[in-house]
Formats: C-alpha cells, structure tokens, sequence
C-alpha cells in the first residue's frame, strides 16, 4: 500500500527527549504535505516517541516492514498543519524603516516590524499609529547618538574632587538642584505617558522616547546627588511651579506635548543648563549641568524634527500648538510662575559674590539667560512655521517656570 | 424557521474548557447552529444527562463513551461517536521502569509496586493493567487518584506516578506515549534515566458522543466541526488549546482494551452501572 519514502532521516543515538524532533522537523520542511519521510535510529524510546510527537503535529506514521534496514523505525507522512498554521500570514511591513507603513494596521500589535505574522492574534490598540503624527527620519539616527552617549553617573561626574563653598553659594547650588529634580520628573513622565500608546511599527521612536526617559532618570540622580552632596535638605518647591508642570504632564496630545516640552521647555532648559554649566561654583554643579544639556539638545532636535515634518503635512498644526500656548498660558496666568527661590539662587551663582556690583552683574546674567531663551523660543516656532511677530507673541506666553 | 440547535456537555477539567467552548459557540452560531454547552464536574453525570436527552452531544472521555454505549444498549436506544479529534486515534500506553532497573520485561515485574493514574484514568490505570493482567502479571499496584471523576483528563495522576518513580518509591509507572515524551521534555523523568518495558496496541481516545439517530443540529454540528480548518486563525488557538490540527469521523474500533480492562476490574457492569467500589466522582 506505501509508495516509497521520498527522503530519509538517520537520528543516530539522539532521541526525542534531547531534540531528535528538530532533525524530524527539518526534514518534513523540505516536503509537501503528504511527502513521505523514512525515519531510522537507535534512540530506544523512538518507536514510542516519534508518533507520539508525530500526532501532535497531525503527521501521520506507517510502519513498514524494515526488511535490511535495522535501524529504520517508521515512515512519517507529512501532514498539512505546518502549512495551514502560516496561511493569511503577512509581514508586518518592512523590517527596515525606509518604507513605513502610514497607517499600521492595530493587528501587528507587538509583532516584530518585518516579522511574518500568523493570522489571528489580538488586535492590540496603540493609537498614536498615524506615521506623520509620531515618525520623524532622524529618529533611527538620533536614538543610536542617544545610545553611544550614555554616561554613567558614578564615573562621569568628579563626585570626590574637592571644594568648599561658601554656605550661601551651597544653599543656591542646593536651590537650583532641587527646581531641575522637580522639572525632569515631568520630563521623564511626559514620554512616559506617550511611550505605550506608540505603535510598535514605529519602534526607534519608542526606542528614543525610552533612552529619553533614561536620560531624565539620571538627571533626576545627579541632580539629587548634588543637592546632598555637603548637606542632608533640599531646598523649596512653590506651588506655582509644581503647577506649570503639572500642565504639562496633563497634555494627552502627543504632538502639542512634545511641543510643550520638547520645542519650548526643553528648549529653554538648553539655555538653563548652559547658563548653569558657564556660572557653576564648584566641578561637579558644572560637569552635571554640561551633561545634561548635552542629552536635552537630543531631545529638542527629535521634538522639533517630527513636530517640522508634520507641519508641513498639516498646515492645522500651528493653529493646535498656538491654541495650545494659550491654554497653559490662561491655566498658570493666576500663578506665580517660577519659584523666586529659584530665580535669587540663579543671580547669586552668576553673582559670584555679595559686593552690589557682583549682585548687579549677576541680575544682568540672568535677564540675559531669560532674553537668550526667548530669542531660542522665538526661532524654534519660526522653523515651525510662526511668522516672526507671532513668534515673539507667542514665546512671551511661554511659562514663567522656564520648563 | 428557527436554527437547529445543539446543546453539548463537557467536563471542566481545567479553566481552558471555558475558552474553548466558549469560542467553539462563537464559531459554530456564527454558521447557523444554535449552539451552546454546559460544564459538569465529572463524566458520569453528563454521560447520564446525554441518555436522558438532557444534552445533545457529550464531549467524552473513551471511558464515558463505554458507559454511554452500555447504558444506551440496556434501554434499547443506542448512541454514536459523531466526531474525534485527530490525536484521539491510535494511541499507546507504556509501563516504564528506571534505566538501572533489573526489569527486562513485563513478566519481571510480577509482585512488585507498579504506579498508575486515578482509577478512572484509562490511559495510565485501566489499560496498561489490562495489559498487563492479559500477559498474566499480577502486581502491586499504588494508584494516584488525582481529579477522580474526570476519567484522566487531569494529567496530576499520570505526572505523581512518573514522580514516585525516579524517586524510586515504586518499580515502575503507567502513562500514555505523549506523556512519556512530555515528562522527558519537561524534566519530570530524566532523559535517558527511563526505559519502556511494555507498551500496548494501539487504542482510541475521547469521541463527541451524540444519540442515534441524530437530530438535524447534531448532525450540522458534525458537519462543522469537520469543517473546522487549521488554517483558520479563529479557532487554530481553540484547536491548539483543545489539542487537535483536524476533527476526523468517529470510530468506535478503538476501544476493544479498554472495554475488557473495564470488564476484567469491574468498573461498569455490562449494563453501564458504575461497579467500581471505590469511585467517587
């Protein structure tokens, strides 16, 4: 009744409990279903295991007579349910980034981008999956930066080189340190919110959002640390600047967020960070700021890249961030915007000493700090499209809270 | 006119038969056929319901089909296997010893302690005791009776026999060939650390057993579920859950070992009573 095995398989000694199954396997893969395999070895169990595994699989076994052949246990006659598992399956787009998907489908769900998905399986729900609303080209470029350039807080920063400060230099150091712990919470919970609602097919902006988030992470670390480092209290925390973030953190747009805090906050963080870096009293106040004004410029670029790319596409976006603007505007107008804390600690640093010339050179430095980052603003919302005078308007409604 | 109608019984031995019966009634209702189903917590009482025209189909263990087929046959009525999954058919036991053990053969093992499954459990309690009581071996046997009632669909029995093996409580154990592969896989025997003594003819397993002559629902119910594709992605993952690639016809061809292990132990009388003193689904 049998045709003839059309391929064979020797499994020597190897037996179905130390992976004889694979060798099976590969050998069925090269046949159509209904293709016969002889299946020979010395495995003592293969007579009970081979179709054991073989009737999970919808295979069926004959059992020849072995004539010569001593060592040949059954025939296994391919079934089709290796095949029938991969009909409706289809790519989930393709695996590199040149070509993406504008819209993919909520089916591939977490499958790998370029993946052959079997059909079936949940529909998994990421709403943000409009390529023009999340995808920027620089994102693949820009998360390999992000990732070469980790530092690790513990050997990038000279925690033991040694300084003294005069108490009221170390309180403002302490002041300052405490407003950008409080700020790069909301920069890290920010993405955070957006991160699991990005479809996968977009992966190197998740994955940039997700390096981001660790960039926020150590920020919040060195800053903290250097905040303790001569003293066991943190400085204060006003309600009016818990309340600009917290604006922020409640924005559910993903665009009109990263426009928040990426184009305008982050923006002017850059400045902060810089201005901070330049008036640093001690190595270590200067080395973190310097770092983190490195990682913040990445996160501006990203911001701006994808926020340009989707305002040439929809020439409605400005009309949002404008509007946008103004809504944390009119919900932080009866607040006191930044912690004066804040700001006197700012002026004593670029004061560098208590004279009345020191105190007023140092006021000078930080109304420039606060002109620099409006001129940044202002030019950020220029490449976005924001003719100059509405530009300037608008940059003037940004927080006073600098975030 | 209305839709015909199927309601099944299945037995809840494990939270996935809410799964796959649940999405079974999806498909099935969504191709014309009024279906639902209802769970029991043992396979006597369903079997009793589908005689007394309570249920339409039974998804039977082959030891309530035997039931069924006595009990059906002692009120001059008679019922069918409608359908069987592709795995239920053609499947062994084996009685497995330690690799260092001095058993050679079946016949080594006369009076010494042979671990098998629940009483009820056909694959690892009633047919290889069969087969061994047929090859005149009489032994000491310690049973695991766990999930009685459920007539071996919980693997707990089949796995503590494996266990009281390699923790050489016993001289050997009874489990079917798939279980065998299984424990190897999954460490529960070590490999190599087993040899099969004895393994027994091929037999069949669980049948939707229905009442002859079917309705006009059960026999499109049969009609679907060999219908049923492997290439279709809504009920592969049933198909995977329940541990078939194709229903097939049933036979009932496959059930000689197990009837005469149930007449040799007494387990049912030939009239379908449940003889077996100590059972208690």
């Amino acid at each position: 009744m049998s045709a003839t095995p059309v391929a064979e398989v020797d499994l020597g000694e190897l037996g179905f409990g130390r992976g004889a199954h694979l060798l099976v396997q590969r050998a069925l893969a090269g046949l159509p279903p209904g293709g016969r395999l002889a299946v020979s070895g010395r495995d003592p169990a293969l007579r009970v295991h081979l179709p054991a595994w073989c009737r999970g699989r919808g295979h069926r076994v004959e059992w020849p007579d072995r004539g010569e052949a001593n060592d040949l246990v059954a025939v296994v006659v391919r079934g089709s349910a290796d095949d029938d598992r991969w009909f409706g399956a289809e790519r989930a787009g393709p695996a590199l980034p040149s070509a993406l998907s504008s819209r993919p489908p909520a089916r591939w769900g977490l499958g790998a981008r370029g993946a052959l998905l079997e059909a079936g399986g949940p529909e998994a729900r990421f709403d943000l999956d409009d390529r023009d609303l999340v995808w920027a080209d620089i994102a693949p470029h820009l998360y390999a930066q992000a990732a070469a350039r980790q530092w690790d807080p513990q050997t990038a920063v000279p925690w033991d080189d040694p300084f003294a400060l005069p108490a009221d230099v170390e309180a403002a150091v302490v002041q300052v340190m405490t407003y950008l712990v409080e700020n790069e919470q909301a920069a890290l919970v920010v993405p955070a919110r957006f991160v699991g609602r990005i479809h996968p097919h977009f992966r190197e902006v998740v994955q940039l959002l997700a390096v981001q988030m660790a960039d926020e992470a150590r920020h919040m670390e060195v800053f903290s640390r250097r905040a303790l480092l001569r003293g066991a209290d943190m400085g204060t925390s006003s309600a009016g600047g818990r309340q600009s973030l917290f604006t922020l953190v409640a924005e559910s747009d993903f665009a009109l967020a990263s426009f928040l805090l990426s184009v305008l906050g982050e923006g002017s963080f850059v400045d902060l960070l810089s201005f901070l870096h330049e008036n640093a009293p001690d190595p270590v106040t200067r080395r973190i700021c310097w770092l983190a004004m490195q990682d913040e410029r990445r996160h501006v670029v990203f911001g701006m890249a994808h926020l340009e790319h989707q305002a040439r596409l929809d020439p409605l976006l400005r009309d949002r961030l404008r509007a946008a603007i103004h809504r944390r505007h009119d919900a932080l107008v009866d607040t006191a915007g930044l912690n004066a804390d804040v700001f006197d600690a700012l002026v004593v640093l670029a004061a560098g000493g208590w004279h009345p010339d020191d105190v007023s050179a140092g006021f000078d430095r930080v109304q420039a700090l606060q002109h620099a980052m409006d001129q940044g603003r202002q030019r950020r919302l220029v490449r976005l499209g924001f003719r100059a005078d509405e530009a300037a308007a608008l940059s003037a409604l940004h927080t006073r809270n600098f975030m | 006119m209305p839709a015909p109608t199927v309601l099944l019984g299945a037995v809840a031995y494990d939270p996935k038969v809410v799964t796959i019966w649940e999405g079974f009634r999806t498909w099935l209702r969504g191709r014309g056929l009024d279906f639902d189903f209802v769970l029991y917590s043992h396979y006597e009482r369903q079997v009793e319901d589908l005689l007394a025209g309570r249920i339409d189909a039974a998804w039977n263990s082959p030891l309530a089909w035997l039931r069924a087929e006595r009990l059906a046959s002692a009120n001059g009525t008679a019922v069918r296997a409608l359908t069987m999954r592709d795995t239920d058919q053609d499947l062994t036991s084996v009685v497995v010893v330690r690799a260092d053990s001095p058993v050679r053969q079946l016949a080594d093992l006369a009076g010494r302690v042979v671990a098998v499954g629940a009483i009820d459990n056909p694959q690892a309690t009633l047919i290889p005791l069969g087969h061994l009581a047929a090859a005149g071996v009489t032994v000491d046997v310690r049973r695991f009776d766990v999930g009685v009632g459920l007539h071996g669909d919980h693997i707990g029995g089949e796995r503590d026999a494996a266990r009281a093996l390699t923790a050489g409580e016993v001289d050997a154990a009874c489990m079917i060939d798939a279980n065998h592969l299984a424990f190897v896989q999954e460490g529960t025997l070590p490999p190599e650390g087993t040899r099969i003594v004895a393994q027994t003819a091929r037999y069949d397993h669980c049948n939707m057993t229905v009442r002859a002559p079917e309705s006009e629902g059960v026999r499109l119910f049969g009609t679907l579920l060999l219908g049923m594709s492997y290439a279709d992605p809504q009920v592969r993952p049933l198909l995977d859950l329940e541990g078939l690639t194709a229903w097939r016809e049933g036979r009932t061809t496959g059930y000689d070992a197990l009837a005469d292990a149930v007449d040799a132990s007494g387990f049912y009388s030939p009239d379908g009573r449940v003889t077996a003193t100590d059972y208690r689904p």
